[in-house]
């Protein structure tokens, strides 16, 4: 198996780009520091992320999955995209569970564009998740298969 | 002898009003210079943390506004700059300004902060209000707009760091102010408003005692980005606090202080810090908020007072505040107050003051250069039928100048004062600005991707941390890249230039670009490759500052790692990268007003004047509508019948405007800029129309009460039963009881109907007037007098008016008691119940929705409110705009709301609606949906669940599918999320981009 160094777990952020990819902008204006596991992508609308973007995610080797939209109710920026959105990571969470995956993998945020520190802390909290629940079982699957 | 026209606007003032005005003045051909006293635009609403009623957050819905003026090709900015004189007439104004130096060459400073990190010297930072600290050399605050730096001198100690530091070589120590001089064709004043100075109000120990702060500053403590992120602490010690005290009306209201108006937005944003401080605190907060009248007037106001008592346990005291005292071991505060007429002290760990506005600083000066005349409490002058007019022709007036009020109220009027500043230079619209030419665009549908990567250091912001040769040298590994290298400034002039030389040299069909946020450069970027002939959507960009190398700054090799992760996973969707074209759809230059009301008579005079044709389409017989039950007004100043009669002569004579009388608008098909109406007369004469927008002025009506006896005894009328009978001379009472909030505020109808309060006041004040010995009575819940309203209120109890004060739990009774009304209700004051035998009972009946506005919402597929009131894109930044493109409101169907405010709303709405009539074709965004109809399942799923409408079905080969109307969508892609044929394509954001983006992120690189 894996040696025995550090585990750092690969995270994925798909942010929307109104409010949450502009938090994320505000943390590093602000110069909030937090640890390099994420990666961003970028899309209009926390309602553009489809469910199985987050399971390809894994799949390619995410240990984590972080969905970040405008807050509830009336923040998005196209109506109602972040309740779309609560319904699919919802619903994609009871399936993860299913298939036996911690369904803490994925998580589900409302950041504001005024909130880059929850950003900065919500990217922290999910690496030392996930680094308790080690690298994500469907890597293994994949490499196994 | 009329001098030539100018189409140019200069609009003073860079708040949300003046932003407003600019951007709609500049969408529909004019040129615009927007200046501003401060560094910044923004003003203050770029300081508050959340707005009410949404709770939403203020920089979120802001700042795209902000980069949209700052990027606008028709917008000069003009920062630091004030007005110094001015000569001409409306029309052609030639106005001179003084522009302040910044010390820096605005055209090289690219805001990459460099010289703020280093610069040794600290400075009181005057955004936060004073709670922190900032360096000499500044902005305002993050989001700025411009985001140039500037030179506090009075700080400055000119030790030359910033200069040596500066890559840009932006720093001129020895800059001189400026003289400028230009040439515009009308004026809006933006000014806003002065915060009052607390320190006046020295009984409540602001400046003394340090837990006492004003809401502004408890603003910038609320907000995630102000001096504690957000979190709630006492200035004295750190501690959180457990117990904070509001105290309303400070600086308003306050005869003696000689600022008797009411400030009309504290009532709502005190209640809103007190609920967002009870959000921000992880300890229990108990908040209690001093008041005198709550003023939750607006729209939905009233629910979130019901929230904030219910939900989130905000607890409300009426009493004015006596003073405030300070236990000085503790630092804790005593509020000494009187409730039950009884003496009371309660203590608190912090204290928050919510002034007032104050007209601006130096107003007299700037009036006495532009020549306006300033009412008594020195804000603009202005009447009800001519709202944004100033006293001189072509200087119009919007947002806190004219008179206290909130943020929607400030957009609407902004766009108002924006219609009617164009309405001066209709004529000269488009001839002071220059549509951009590209280059033909390059075919590269046959071309293998060769992709450019340009890597920025951002002075040393990236460089400094990320290694970014590095990077470069990675990129160039990369599959289909054939061009990568670094630049000092991506963002530069001459990066630009490079980046256009480097598409022709090495045939690039897409661009990629590492270096700051897409939020502000995207655009930027996608211009450059657009003039180097590349279709804008070949164009790709990550964040390697912000997102990198600024939240990784002591860790270079992870950092440079994730730059390279980020570089290699936008390459893999740039490769994927299809050209887009923007749509283009035709504009019919015709406008459909509904409802023949002062409201849509105005938005119809207005569209007329600009120079577009309109048809007016109202229900009854006569133009006029709610108006024409209006027989005088409070403030006096305009005779509302010889304003109405004037205004349906301005619109039966204008040739441009086609009236409809005792007709419907029975059909809407179509969407922005290509309707096809129908409209249906009363005697069934139909007609057929085209039209590029429409304007929704349907109204309000007046609630018939079921309560007090209404309609079983004459001695029982409403308010506007009482103006007929003044004005016809009938009017004989001897004592008049008022009831207000008839239909209001019930569980019914749980929001307030806004006018009532200024109506009771109207008519006890003409009873007065012409019947002095007549003894009035208001009953009321809280007298909503606000802003200079007040005025009216004070001069009523002066008079002799009554005002009683009754709550829910005890309403006033009234009995016909053998022929003779008897009126039993609570006096608070005495603590006894009272009788009096009133010979007239006027209810002050609520204003309700519109019966008809269901079916003409269901027309137009636009949303109502809970209450039946048409429900507006955005509660605070798009007053009277739809979500629908193409769709406005304005007046009574949006809100009851006095004359004034209707007519700047209707005025707001005409501008918007120009945005759209003045182009004739619409260039929309590119970034739409898109179907595959061989895959597409007819499932109506996406139909159903776009926000806009965008989708409809369309029969092909005898089954439904789905067809995307570009024109109305926004490019959210949640249809293509949900589609579960996946048949629908998503611009910019496929799914097969996207996970490409992904995989290459995660592919464990070998080092
Ligand atoms: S735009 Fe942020 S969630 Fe929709």
């Amino acid at each position: 198996m894996n040696a025995k160094t550090e585990f750092e777990p690969k995270i994925i952020g798909f942010l929307c780009n109104w409010c949450s990819y502009a938090g994320a902008d505000l943390a590093g204006v602000s110069r909030i520091q937090y640890p390099s596991n994420i990666r961003i992508i970028r899309v209009m609308c926390s309602g553009r992320i489809d469910p199985t973007f987050i399971l390809e995610a894994l799949k390619d080797g995410a240990d984590g999955v972080l969905v970040a939209g405008c807050h509830l109710p009336s923040d998005c920026h196209y109506i109602s995209g972040n309740f779309k959105t609560l319904r699919r990571v919802t619903l994609l969470k009871k399936v993860l569970q299913d298939f036996g995956i911690e369904p803490k993998r994925v998580r589900l945020e409302w950041i504001s564009a005024s909130e880059g520190d929850k950003f900065a802390a919500v990217v922290r909290d999910m690496v030392e998740e996930i680094k308790k629940l080690g690298p994500s079982p469907l890597k293994n699957m994949e490499v196994k298969a | 002898m009329a001098s030539k026209k100018i189409g140019a606007v200069l609009v003073v003032g860079g708040g949300v009003a003046g932003i407003q005005a600019s951007l709609d003045l500049a969408d529909s051909g004019f040129k615009v210079y927007l200046i501003d006293q401060g560094p910044s635009i923004g003003g203050v609403m770029a300081q508050l943390d959340k707005t009410f009623p949404t709770n939403d957050c203020s920089m979120c819905i802001l700042s795209p506004k902000l980069v949209a003026t700052g990027r606008h090709p028709n917008i000069t900015i003009l920062t630091n700059t004030e007005i110094t004189g001015l000569n001409g007439e409306a029309g052609n104004f030639e106005v001179k300004l003084r522009k302040k130096s910044r010390y820096i060459i605005e055209d090289k400073c690219n805001g990459c902060g460099l010289c703020a990190q280093k610069c040794p010297i600290e400075a009181v930072d005057t955004f936060n209000e004073g709670l922190d600290n900032r360096s000499a050399i500044y902005v305002e605050y993050p989001q700025a707009v411009p985001l140039k730096f500037m030179i506090d001198r009075e700080k400055c100690i000119g030790c030359g760091t910033c200069q040596e530091i500066c890559k840009a070589n932006a720093i001129e120590y020895d800059q001189k102010d400026s003289e400028v001089a230009l040439k515009v064709g009308s004026i809006i004043l933006a000014p806003g408003f002065e915060p009052f100075d607390a320190r006046l109000k020295s009984e409540y120990g602001y400046g003394r005692f340090p837990n006492v702060m004003t809401s502004i500053e408890f603003e910038r403590i609320l907000s995630a980005s102000g001096p504690y992120g957000g979190l709630v602490l006492r200035l004295s010690d750190g501690e959180i606090p457990k117990k904070i005290a509001f105290i309303q009306c400070v600086g308003s209201r306050d005869f003696q202080l000689g600022n008797n108006y009411c400030s009309a937005a504290c009532c709502m944003y005190g209640m809103k810090e007190a609920v967002i401080a009870k959000e921000h605190t992880p300890t229990k907060l108990d908040a209690k908020i001093f008041y005198m009248d709550m003023r939750s007037y607006g729209k939905e106001f009233d629910a979130y007072y019901e929230r904030a008592q219910g939900e989130w346990g905000i607890q409300f005291v009426r009493s004015r505040v006596a003073g405030v005292t300070e236990d000085p071991k503790t630092n804790n505060l005593f509020v000494h107050y009187v409730e039950d007429e009884t003496p009371k002290t309660e203590e608190f760990d912090m204290v928050v003051l919510s002034i007032g506005m104050q007209p601006p600083k130096n107003i007299e000066t700037l009036a006495k250069n532009l020549g306006i005349k300033l009412n008594n409490y020195k804000f603009c002058e202005t009447a009800t039928f001519s709202p944004m007019e100033t006293s001189k022709p072509g200087i119009f007036v919007c947002g806190a100048f004219s008179a206290p009020k909130d943020i929607p109220e400030s957009v609407a009027q902004a766009s108002g004062a924006a219609a009617k500043a164009m309405s001066v230079i209709a004529s000269e619209r488009g001839t002071q600005v220059t549509a951009k030419e590209y280059p033909p665009e390059r075919d590269v549908s046959r071309e293998e991707p060769r992709i450019g990567v340009f890597v920025c250091h951002c002075g040393i912001n990236i460089g400094g941390v990320v290694k970014v040769p590095e990077v470069v040298e990675y990129a160039k590994t990369l599959p289909n890249v054939v061009y990568a290298d670094a630049n000092v400034y991506t963002c530069s002039q001459d990066t630009q230039k490079l980046i256009r030389e480097k598409i022709q040299q090495h045939k690039l069909n897409r661009v990629v670009v590492a270096s700051c946020t897409p939020r502000t450069h995207e655009p930027l970027f996608k211009e450059t490759v657009q003039e180097a002939g590349l279709n804008p959507y070949l164009f790709e960009m990550t964040n390697i500052r912000d997102q990198c190398s600024w939240v990784h700054m002591h860790e270079p090799e992870k950092a440079t790692e994730k730059a390279k992760d980020l570089v290699r996973s936008i390459v893999a969707k740039a490769k994927l990268l299809k050209p887009l074209k923007k749509p283009l759809i035709n504009v019919t230059p015709v406008g459909l007003v509904i409802g023949g009301g002062v409201s849509g008579m105005t938005a119809a005079l207005e569209l007329a004047k600009q120079g577009f044709e309109v048809h007016l389409v109202e229900k009854e017989k006569e133009l006029g509508g709610h108006l024409r039950t209006i027989r005088y007004l409070l403030e006096k100043d305009d005779d509302p019948k010889e304003e109405l009669n004037a205004l349906i002569k301005a619109v039966t004579e204008n040739d441009k405007i086609h009236v409809y009388l005792g007709a419907e608008v029975v059909d809407v098909y179509g969407f922005v800029g290509n309707f096809k109406s129908k409209i249906r007369q009363q005697n069934g004469r139909e007609t057929e129309i085209e039209h590029g927008i429409v304007i929704v002025a349907t109204g309000a009506v007046e609630y018939k009460p079921t309560e007090y006896l209404y309609g079983k005894d004459p001695r029982i009328v409403t308010q506007h039963d009482l103006e007929e009978q003044i004005a016809e001379g009938a009017f004989k009472a001897k004592n008049v009881l008022m009831i207000q909030c008839v239909g209001a505020r019930t569980n019914e109808r749980p929001n307030c109907a806004r006018i009532c309060c200024g109506q009771a006041i109207k008519n006890a004040l003409k009873i007065k007037e012409i019947s002095p010995e007549t003894e009035v009575y208001i009953l009321y819940k809280d007298m909503r007098a606000y802003g200079f309203k007040e005025d009216y209120y004070r001069e009523a109890a002066t008079q002799g008016v009554m005002f009683v004060n009754y709550e829910d739990e005890r309403k006033p009774q009234l009995a016909n008691d053998n022929g003779g009304l008897k009126m039993t209700f609570w006096e608070p004051v005495i603590k006894e119940e009272i009788e009096i035998e009133p010979d007239l009972v006027v209810l002050s009946a609520a204003t309700i929705p519109n019966p008809d506005n269901k079916r003409v919402a269901e027309m137009l597929k636009v949303p109502l409110t809970k209450d039946g009131f048409f429900l507006e894109a955005h509660m605070k930044l798009r007053p009277v705009d739809f979500a629908t493109d193409g769709v406005f409101l304005c007046g009574m169907a949006h809100w009851p709301k006095y004359i004034d405010e209707s007519i700047a709303q209707a005025c707001a709405a005409a501008a918007r609606a120009t945005t759209i009539l003045s182009k004739p074709t619409l260039e929309m965004e590119g970034i739409v949906a898109n179907v595959n109809e061989d895959l597409c399942s007819g499932c109506r799923i996406c139909e159903y669940l776009c926000p806009y409408n965008a989708i409809e079905m369309k029969e092909k080969d005898g089954k439904p599918i789905a067809h995307v109307i570009e024109a109305l969508c926004k490019g959210c892609g949640a249809c293509g999320t949900a589609c579960p044929t996946k048949a629908i394509i998503m611009g910019h954001f496929t799914t097969e981009e996207i996970l490409a983006q992904v995989k290459a992120a995660l592919i464990e690189v070998k080092t």
